[in-house]
């Protein structure tokens, strides 16, 4: 009995959290919901929908309404590079409307998301250029280097102050004793852990501790980042492949620089094993070090846009038919595989942690005895 | 197309087995469940790893 309504208490808590996303895409998706459309503009309108969420953009838009033309949100700072500085606020490109003129140049904001180099009347400037080998013309549009703050900029800046401030003021709370108080009760149990069952088991007990600052930092990144992933706001970072990409390359940096004889031993001239097979084993082992954060980074990405799609084209599917059962069926579906994805969210960080501890294990190794 | 079947097969038979395997081992052993669920997790987000690239590839 009392399980039974434990039960029923966290299905209730959970509820709120998990449809809220869907209901918070209802006045965006459709401004009027008993508008007719046709198969095809549904089509497009759930691919807008899944878009929107996933890539990057130059404003933070929370919820729009196209019907009413009410945008909720702020825009941010473009700054281009081209030739010299331009710097303005992205409200000037009025949502891929306006071409935006600064010193002399036009720039215009295209609906894939990247802002492109155009004359005055808002036409693409294109340069054509010959191809060597099969002499035909290729024609690609100019575009200014792109370094504004977008919205995953501007997310990631602000999960590091975030995350600054708390283990600052977690770290200081330990001051007045050993006894965790505050933020530290929640976040103890979890450091112990990434110390205890990830650090120590992969690197070992005696030269853990300097790459613990690296695995705690990325643990914590991702998984904060994953979290806000899953609110109906949607900023997709980690399902970027360039954010992945850095933190990839931050661990292939670390390993290479922290490397000690024996991890470059194992790599070229294998201990223990006849000399045909050290030669044969030097280029798998070569293609090994780059693979395996190439590998780290493709799982992230991988696993944080394939679950933001398939959330979006559920939340889209449960608009898309017009029987209620059906509906209540995506809902419940929805209402699923949100849970799933906030397991999946602890469990990307989880891993990307484990497996960078077990490379910095392969590189921090110090073999005291003959193999 | 076929090719991403073939990709979810191949992703499907290995976390079944992997989970089929690691079920059998907590009914031989209870008292070591966590650290069979720990690597039977690790495990399966490598093979998800590997789906997920070629599924990219594809």
């Amino acid at each position: 009995m009392y399980r039974l309504l434990r039960f029923i208490l966290v299905v209730a808590l959970l509820s709120p959290v998990v449809t809220s996303s869907v209901f918070a895409n209802a006045e965006a998706h459709h401004g009027a919901p008993d508008k007719e459309l046709t198969p095809e503009e549904q089509r497009d309108e759930n691919n807008a929908f899944v878009k929107h969420h996933t890539i990057d953009s130059h404003d933070f838009g929370i919820v729009s309404n196209e019907e009413t033309g009410t945008h909720i949100g702020f825009p941010l700072p473009v700054i281009l590079w081209d030739g010299g500085l331009h710097v303005f606020m992205s409200s000037a490109f009025e949502h891929g409307e306006k071409v935006v003129e600064s010193k002399g140049n036009y720039y215009k904001l295209e609906h894939d998301g990247k802002i492109y180099k155009t004359d005055e009347h808002g036409v693409v400037m294109t340069e054509t250029s010959i191809d060597k080998e099969t002499k035909e013309e290729i024609v690609h549009e100019l575009k200014p280097l792109d370094f504004s703050i977008t919205k995953n900029v501007f997310v990631t800046i602000f999960m590091c102050i975030l995350m600054f401030f708390l283990f600052k003021g977690i770290a200081k709370s330990y001051k007045t004793g050993l006894a965790p108080t505050g933020a530290a009760k929640f976040f103890e149990p979890i450091i112990l852990f990434i110390r205890d069952e990830i650090a120590i088991p992969n690197i070992g007990e005696k030269a853990h501790k300097k790459y613990m600052v690296y695995l705690l930092t990325v643990f914590f990144f991702i998984w904060f980042l994953n979290l806000i992933g899953m609110t109906p706001l949607g900023i997709n970072v980690t399902g970027n492949i360039a954010v992945t990409f850095v933190l990839a390359i931050f661990t292939f940096l670390i390993t290479q620089f922290t490397g000690k004889k024996d991890y470059w031993m194992h790599i070229f001239w294998m201990p223990g094993v006849p000399v045909p097979m050290k030669i044969i084993l030097i280029p798998i082992e070569l293609i090994g070090l780059v693979v395996k954060p190439f590998a780290l980074m493709i799982r992230l990405y991988a696993n944080m846009l394939a679950g933001h799609i398939v959330l979006g084209a559920l939340i889209a599917a449960v608009y898309f038919f017009d029987a209620y059962l059906a509906k209540t069926a995506f809902l419940g579906l929805t209402f699923f595989m949100n849970i799933i994805e906030l397991l999946v969210a602890a469990l990307q960080a989880y891993i990307f942690t484990m497996l960078t501890a077990l490379y910095f294990g392969s590189a921090a190794a110090v073999h005291e005895e003959a193999h | 197309m076929i090719g991403a079947g073939l990709i979810v097969i191949g992703v499907g038979i290995g976390i079944g087995r992997i989970g089929g395997s690691a079920m059998e081992a907590i009914a031989r052993q209870p008292e070591a469940t966590n650290k069979i669920q720990t690597a039977m997790l690790i495990a399966a987000a490598l093979i998800e790893g590997i789906g997920f690239a070629a599924l990219f590839a594809a």
